[in-house]
């Protein structure tokens, strides 16, 4: 195929404005999937993400279009995840693309993603083609969003098409903007092979399956590629393209085109997205540029709530990170707790995600740890170190000065809720950055924040104090010196490690009385009292009790039926099991996870 | 020795708070039933002198006497009896009758378990009696005079209403009248009860320190009168503990007879399927087994822990004997002269927890 005939696009938008539902509406529309097939959000074939509603990893998929120009064209649509959490997988997806439709909701109008990514898409030089959604709704301002996108994005887009993702309106209009607008790719064929990984997965027959774009060259089964950030290199035993279900062997792959490369590769850690792809015998002379490792950048401590279960926690872990290599864990030990990992992580989302599909996946039962940010601290000796569990944070004799990540964050709001977001960021030691109206209704927002201060729960917080309205975006800017100071909390006199967390010196008596008083709800009453504290270096700043346990008897055994008292003795033997023992302290898998929520 | 349980499934109303199965009385049902447990009594045989044999329910007093003496006179040609046997009926006190009491009485029996629950009308409305108050008074007065010297009050505990004031009035009475024994049980809400469901019950049940209060004032004041506590629920002057309760804590056998009866004989438990129909046509009661291995360590301990003769500490596990120190530090455990330890007033109100521990 002539490579003047294909076209490379992602689709992008934020978070429910109709992406996976075009992309299904492209996918009937081009009768790569069978009506009868169809069914809702095709790329995103994870239960979870089906479930979010959201992508979580980048999919692609070649279709055929018949254009009105009688020509007929190869479209390559490459999904990309919408979260900040999956930035770099989303850069490394429109890097793949010579162009990209950006989707705008008719009623919602920009939100702060649909900045995020269209300034992204803008930066790998994109044709961007915007496109309104959900132009069905009764609330629907297709005018006033086209407006919009011309006057914040300043983009042409009063002739935009107006569609409905939903009841299939107008995307024909979409197919033929994407052979008229998005340019077709460039690339020589008889150059030395360099092709971009966007992503990858594991394949327990094929071994690891890349996906690339071709830039330069062409690449066949049997020939010996070269991934150039690791060096490693293998033979290609099948190439070619994908479609929604399958991937179809060619047998080549030329530049221009999207497809997959398989070169029973064990490991998904040596095909990391970003990379590029050459040919041993004939290398290229440089590598793509923009890649980058990607390093997690929130951890936290992942036990089985039956100890037993550690193995299975470990294979499951495993299996995840085959196709996430973006998941990082190792084994950690705690006197709470037991047996367990503490896993890294790109953001919160990924996060739940990864909790999610472990308890839903492979059935496990979990206690989760605070989650943390890696703390930059220096010692009085000069030595530098980086903390990423709390329970490793030096003794105060012995830290000379501390640093935690900042973000950037730009948050979209309706002006009504400005004063509450703002009260919420000061609240979370924000500096307020700058603010602009965007319309005479919505406002940016922009804050820097420490990561530590997001990691929790400001999105919920967020979302309660804009009745959902608001967006939030953030990116990483790097560190900055701060007042911090390790807040333990301590069960009948014990310190608690799994609870320990790192917060700013001035919030650690607030969140210490929270915590405790959480915990208080969430510890049972038991025989003996229970006495919780919160300090820090070794002076108690909240203090709670869980009273003794007065009554817990079983009146009657009626005319010599025991049966009732030994179902009873059994039930706590096993709620036993269920229990963390501290010292005569037991504890409840929930009080672990309480403490996570504490904004509630 | 072995006790002989009878059950009698029957109950004139049935109580809004109990959850225990009960047909409405039939008089050609009962005598249905009195017969097939006559049948079944003459069917078992058993060597062992019967020290005990106890009627309950549902409600015993619905038989007429000349039933229960059938059924006591089939027991005595059928098994080893002695003058000491304890013969407990249990009896509704609607029925204040001083002539049924001492027919009663001149049948055999010679304990009667009377299920006063309250010496308050307001509080005896609430939980759905039919007595009043002033018939608890003559019932227990009729069987004294009627020759009964061994009488127990029932009396419920954490009720809603039941303030320390109006427990206070009640324990007042009971420790006054000629009984020698008390099972005091705290209400325990049951699924499937209207009582379970009923917002004016759910909304005043006192909380759990309250019950408690109300449980521990009860071991007080009973002491006081002389009533020492034997088990978690039960009180008794000297002497007058109940010889068939016994039984189940002690992991002696006991043989029930009727429709919903629990036995256990030579370390096997089994009980009889509730339905009375199938009682009374099977010539010989069907018995299903719970478990072979009964009274071995682990439930003797469970059910000793009860009662305040308690176990001896050798009977103990060495990880359970660890954890004695900080239950005695706690006063749930006392230590006693004989290497015996028993659980406190305070330990009873949270037996499960404690014998859970010790376990």
């Amino acid at each position: 195929m002539n490579s003047a005939n294909i076209r490379n696009f992602c689709i992008i938008a934020h978070i429910d404005h109709g992406k996976s539902t075009l992309a299904d509406r492209i996918l009937e529309k081009t009768k790569t999937v069978a009506q009868r097939d169809m069914e809702q959000q095709i790329l995103d074939n994870m239960d979870l993400e089906r479930e979010r509603g959201i992508t979580i990893k980048a999919r692609a998929v070649r279709l055929n279009y018949q254009a009105n120009d009688g020509q007929t064209y190869i479209f390559n649509l490459i999904d990309t995840p919408g979260h900040v959490d999956f930035n770099y997988e989303v850069s490394r997806s429109l890097a793949a693309c010579e162009g990209a439709i950006l989707i705008v909701d008719a009623s919602q109008g920009i939100e702060a993603q649909t900045l995020a990514n269209t300034y992204l898409a803008i930066e790998h030089d994109l044709e961007v083609v915007p496109v309104v959604n959900k132009i069905d709704l009764p609330s629907a301002q297709p005018e006033k969003v086209c407006q919009e996108v011309e006057d914040i994005i300043g983009i042409p887009a009063m002739d935009a098409p107006r569609i409905s993702a939903k009841l299939g309106t107008n995307i024909e209009e979409v197919l033929e903007r994407i052979v008229t607008d998005i340019p077709a790719p460039k690339g020589e064929v008889s150059a030395p092979l360099k092709a971009l990984i966007f992503d990858s997965y594991y394949d327990s027959y094929k071994g690891v399956i890349i996906y690339v774009r071709v830039k330069e060259g062409a690449v066949r089964v049997g020939d010996t590629i070269r991934l150039m950030a690791t060096g490693s290199e293998f033979t290609v035993t099948e190439t070619g393209y994908m479609t929604t279900d399958q991937l179809v062997n060619t047998g080549t792959l030329e530049a221009g085109e999207v497809g997959y490369i398989a070169a029973s590769i064990k490991s998904i850690g040596d095909t990391q997205v970003g990379d590029t792809v050459t040919l041993a015998e004939n290398p290229c002379s440089e590598a793509l540029p923009g890649y980058r490792k990607v390093n997690p950048m929130v951890f936290s401590g992942i036990y089985p709530a039956d100890g037993a279960k550690y193995g299975d926690l470990r294979d499951a872990l495993e299996k995840l990170q085959l196709n996430d290599a973006a998941l990082s864990f190792e084994p950690e030990t705690s006197v709470a707790l037991g047996f367990g990992f503490r896993c890294g992580f790109l953001g919160l989302l990924h996060m739940e995600i990864i909790q999610e599909r472990l308890e839903r996946e492979y059935n496990l039962d979990l206690i989760t740890t605070a989650p943390s940010v890696i703390y930059k601290v220096t010692l009085t000796d000069g030595t530098v170190q980086y903390i990423d569990n709390p329970t490793n944070y030096p003794d105060p004799s012995v830290l000379a000065s501390a640093e935690e990540p900042m973000v950037k964050a730009d948050i979209l709001v309706p002006s009504e809720f400005v004063g509450n977001v703002m009260d919420l960021c000061q609240d979370r030691r924000g500096t307020f950055k700058d603010m602009q109206y965007l319309d005479d209704t919505r406002v940016t927002l922009k804050y820097e924040l420490p990561l530590n201060e997001i990691v929790y729960d400001f999105f919920d917080a967020l979302k309660s104090r804009t009745r959902g309205y608001a967006s939030f975006d953030y990116e990483l800017m790097g560190y900055a010196p701060s007042k911090l100071v390790k807040l333990d909390i301590l069960l009948n006199g014990e310190i608690v490690d799994a609870l320990s967390f790192i917060v700013h010196a001035d919030k650690a008596y607030g969140r210490a009385r929270k915590i405790a008083e959480k915990l208080k709800e969430n510890i049972p009453r038991q025989l003996f009292e229970v006495p919780i504290q919160a300090a820090v270096g070794g002076k108690i700043i909240a203090r709670e009790t869980v009273k003794a346990m007065r009554k817990d008897v079983l009146a009657k055994c009626y005319g010599g039926d025991i049966t009732r008292k030994k179902k009873l003795l059994e039930k706590q033997k096993e709620g036993k099991k269920r229990m963390r023992q501290l010292g005569t302290v037991e504890v409840p898998q929930e009080a672990f996870m309480s403490v996570l929520k504490l904004d509630e | 020795m072995t006790g002989i349980y009878i059950h009698v499934p029957f109950c004139a109303k049935k109580c809004p708070y109990c959850d225990f199965y009960s047909v409405p009385y039939r008089k050609a049902t009962a005598e249905a039933y009195v017969q097939a447990v006559i049948r079944n009594l003459k069917h078992y045989q058993n060597p062992d002198t019967v020290d005990s044999i106890y009627f309950g329910g549902g409600t015993p007093s619905l038989l007429s006497v000349k039933q229960i003496s059938d059924i006591l006179e089939t027991c005595s040609t059928n098994f080893k009896l002695d003058s000491m046997t304890e013969i407990t009926l249990e009896h509704n006190p609607t029925r204040t009758d001083r002539n049924y009491l001492y027919e009663l009485r001149k049948a055999g029996v010679n304990r009667l378990s009377i299920g006063t629950q309250s010496f308050s009308d307001t509080q005896l409305k609430l939980l759905g009696r039919t007595h009043t108050a002033k018939q608890n008074l003559e019932t227990v007065q009729n069987a004294f005079q009627a020759g009964f010297y061994h009488i127990s009050c029932d009396l419920m505990l954490a009720l809603p209403y039941q303030t320390e004031q109006v427990l206070t009035e009640t324990l007042k009475i009971l420790t006054s009248l000629p009984i020698q024994h008390v099972s005091a049980y705290l209400l325990q809400m049951e699924e499937n009860t209207p009582f379970y469901t009923s917002p004016e019950i759910l909304d005043n049940l006192p909380d759990d320190d309250t019950s408690a209060d109300r449980y521990l004032q009860t071991v007080q004041m009973l002491e006081k009168a002389g009533f020492y506590q034997y088990e978690v629920s039960s009180f008794a002057k000297s002497g007058f503990e109940s010889k068939h309760n016994l039984k189940y804590w002690y992991c002696q056998d006991y043989l029930g007879i009727g429709a919903g009866a629990h036995s256990c004989i030579k370390n096997r438990r089994f009980y009889v399927p509730k339905e009375i129909e199938n009682f009374c046509q099977n010539p010989v009661q069907e018995e299903i087994t719970i478990s072979e291995n009964a009274c071995n360590s682990e439930e003797k301990l469970m059910l000793a822990l009860r009662t305040s003769r308690g176990v001896p500490l050798s009977a103990l596990q060495p990880e359970a004997q660890k954890k004695l120190a900080i239950l005695i530090k706690n006063d749930y455990i006392k230590l006693k002269e004989n290497n015996y330890i028993a659980m406190t007033p305070k330990g009873f109100a949270v037996s499960n927890a404690v014998t859970a521990m010790l376990i």
